[in-house]
């Protein structure tokens, strides 16, 4: 049972009351949390286009996504003729699971004022605000971001419709490049933490300088926002359905309750990740701690045990704001740009990044001089960068002589 | 419970592994395919093998079979194949007799190694119990310090791998596959070529 909850060491039915509860709770924040997600992105694009967005189903227009929920459900679902029709109904489940299982590794909250360990009390059981604290925690986001996939590629294979496949193809080969990219810069987290469990990373950052986004030095952190956009296949990287060119991608033929899945899947993954940012990068639920002086802030908040959710909650906010106004203002990517950034710039700054990380810390076990190491690091590393450049430089030129290559 | 978790895996895995073969459709048997290997997964999970599951989730179903399945949607070969016709006359005789040699020498295998198969590793038992992590460090003590030599060889040749495709998808250009070091040099002091 180890993996379910490592506070749990017997299994009694106050604890499965406690993991069904915690279940039941996620479920629905997650569905309330992506209805809320669209209202938010179709306000703020709109601010930023000078309209005035929804704002006729309920106040403020809130219940705008709910409406177009319902009008989804009773809608009549269509097939295509030659759709391949096992596949084309499974694709939805295959994009909608992975997005959803996401939430069971984030941890949503919890006690870190005052440098506590994030536990709190219910029915006097100690246990943590997160669904699962399996030992291979990250592993686990990497995994399912794999097997979402299959959702958009299956979905535009099974269509039987050349816009979708052409839509899926594109979406298969960003989604495979780019995971390489966030790998590589989640190491580099890894690498700090120590520990691959998301409440362990959580645990070790507790105050700003810990922060991972410092301690590894940002650049781990500008490359997993962009590969993660990527991922999600949101503005500017959404060449997967890109509507000049393949009228909807990869879910062109869908309709009804198969597409409401799609778009659900699409909206709860852009807050998974905005809460996969915040765990790894920004502290997750540790509240910001202020020490100036005299003036001590512990990251106390009148909510009691809640306050590490309305940390959490904030942190994520921005991120959600800072992936609208990506859509809001970047034009999208052409395909060759897409994959040149993917595997020319990304994958290896990553890599590159990472070995840095390493060396520092190879010098600081064996209490080397820090700045001889990062010096000779730096001039590799140099050298490598400067070998890559000349090797693409010279392919490019190879290719322009001997002409296309299909 | 542990009973429960085995018959449902071996089942995943057994009606997977039936379905790849019995599949004529190249994309529903690749599918079927991601079922066994999610099969071993859960088998791994129940052994306490938490790294080796995941990886095996990201790497097997997460890049190989999405790359089969690319393959196949890239080069349009998703037609039903029929199974009339032998294109090499002594492959299915063949491959029934290696079937069975490979299921004599598996069967052989696991009766020789009974005693040891029945008790578990000592590494893996102690695996989960110090910390969250303690697989995985041992995983890697092991892999980084053991048999670095063979994990090295085998980078080694995974680029070799792909230096080869390389080679053998390019088109050979009208001047030569590969161009020699001068040709290049005057090349890129004569800016571009037409």
């Amino acid at each position: 049972m180890l993996a379910i909850d490592s506070l749990v060491t017997k299994l009694g039915i106050a604890t499965v009351l406690i993991v069904l509860l915690k279940m039941l709770i996620v479920f629905a924040v997650g569905l309330v949390v992506t209805m809320f997600m669209v209202w938010f992105e179709r306000k703020i694009v709109a601010g930023m286009q000078n309209r005035t967005g929804p704002n006729k189903a309920g106040p403020f227009g809130l219940l705008q996504t709910l409406a177009d929920g319902m009008k989804l459900i009773f809608k009549e679902g269509l097939m295509p003729d030659r759709a391949d029709s096992t596949v084309f109904r499974l694709a939805p489940y295959l994009a909608f699971v992975p997005a959803f299982l996401v939430w069971t590794v984030i941890p949503l909250g919890g006690d870190f004022a005052n440098g506590k360990d994030g536990s709190i009390k219910i029915f006097g059981h100690r246990t943590f605000v997160q669904l699962a604290d399996p030992p291979v925690g990250v592993l686990l986001l990497l995994a399912l971001s794999g097997i979402a996939v299959y959702g958009i590629m299956l979905a535009g294979w099974s269509s039987g419709s050349k816009y979708p496949l052409l839509g899926s193809v594109r979406a298969s080969a960003q989604m495979v490049s780019y995971e390489a990219a966030l790998g590589l810069s989640i190491a580099s987290v890894l690498l700090i933490s120590g520990t691959l469990s998301t409440h362990g990373i959580v645990t070790g950052q507790s105050s700003i300088s810990k922060w991972s986004v410092i301690a590894t030095g940002v650049v781990p952190f500008v490359i997993f926002m962009i590969a993660g956009t990527a991922e999600l296949n949101r503005p500017p990287f959404d060449l997967v359905e890109a509507e000049q060119e393949l009228v909807g991608g990869f879910n062109t033929e869908y309709s009804a309750f198969s597409f409401a899945l799609f778009f659900l899947a699409e909206f709860m993954n852009t807050v998974t990740m905005s809460g996969v940012i915040v765990t790894l990068f920004f502290g997750g639920p540790q509240p910001i701690t202020i020490h100036i002086g005299s003036f001590d802030y512990g990251g106390w908040l009148p909510f009691g045990p809640l306050s590490g959710t309305v940390w959490f909650i904030a942190k994520v906010l921005v991120f959600l704001y800072v992936y609208v106004w990506l859509r809001g203002t970047l034009p999208r990517l052409r395909y060759d740009q897409l994959m040149n950034l993917g595997w020319k710039v990304l994958i290896p700054a990553s890599l590159g990044w990472f070995l840095l990380l390493a060396a520092q810390r190879v010098a600081s076990d064996n209490d080397w001089n820090k700045w001889w190491v990062s010096g000779i690091s730096l001039v590799v590393l140099a050298l490598c960068a400067g070998l890559l450049m000349t090797a693409v430089r010279v392919s490019a030129k190879n290719r322009e002589r001997e002409g296309a290559m299909f | 419970m542990q009973l429960f978790v085995f018959i449902c895996a071996a089942l995943m895995i057994l009606i997977g592994a039936v379905g790849v073969i019995v599949r004529s459709h190249p994309v529903h048997a690749a599918l079927s395919l991601v079922l066994t290997l999610f099969g071993v997964a859960v088998l791994f999970v129940a052994q306490d093998a938490h790294f080796l599951a995941a990886v095996q989730v990201i790497v097997y179903a997460g890049a190989i079979v999405v790359l089969f399945l690319f393959v196949i949607m890239l080069l349009g070969v998703d037609r039903a194949e029929s199974l009339r016709i032998d294109p090499v006359k002594v492959q299915r005789p063949l491959a029934v007799i290696v079937g069975l040699g490979l299921f004599g020498l598996i069967g052989g295998a696991i009766l020789e190694g009974r005693k040891t198969l029945i008790r578990r590793g000592t590494g893996l038992e102690t695996a989960t119990e110090v910390s969250h992590d303690s697989n995985i460090k041992q995983l890697a003590n092991d892999l980084f310090s053991n048999h670095v030599f063979a994990f090295e060889v085998t980078s080694v040749l995974l680029v070799i791998a792909v230096v080869g495709t390389v080679l053998l998808a390019r088109r050979p250009g009208k001047s030569g596959a590969v161009a020699s070091a001068e040709e290049l040099a005057s090349s890129a002091t004569a800016g571009k070529p037409s």
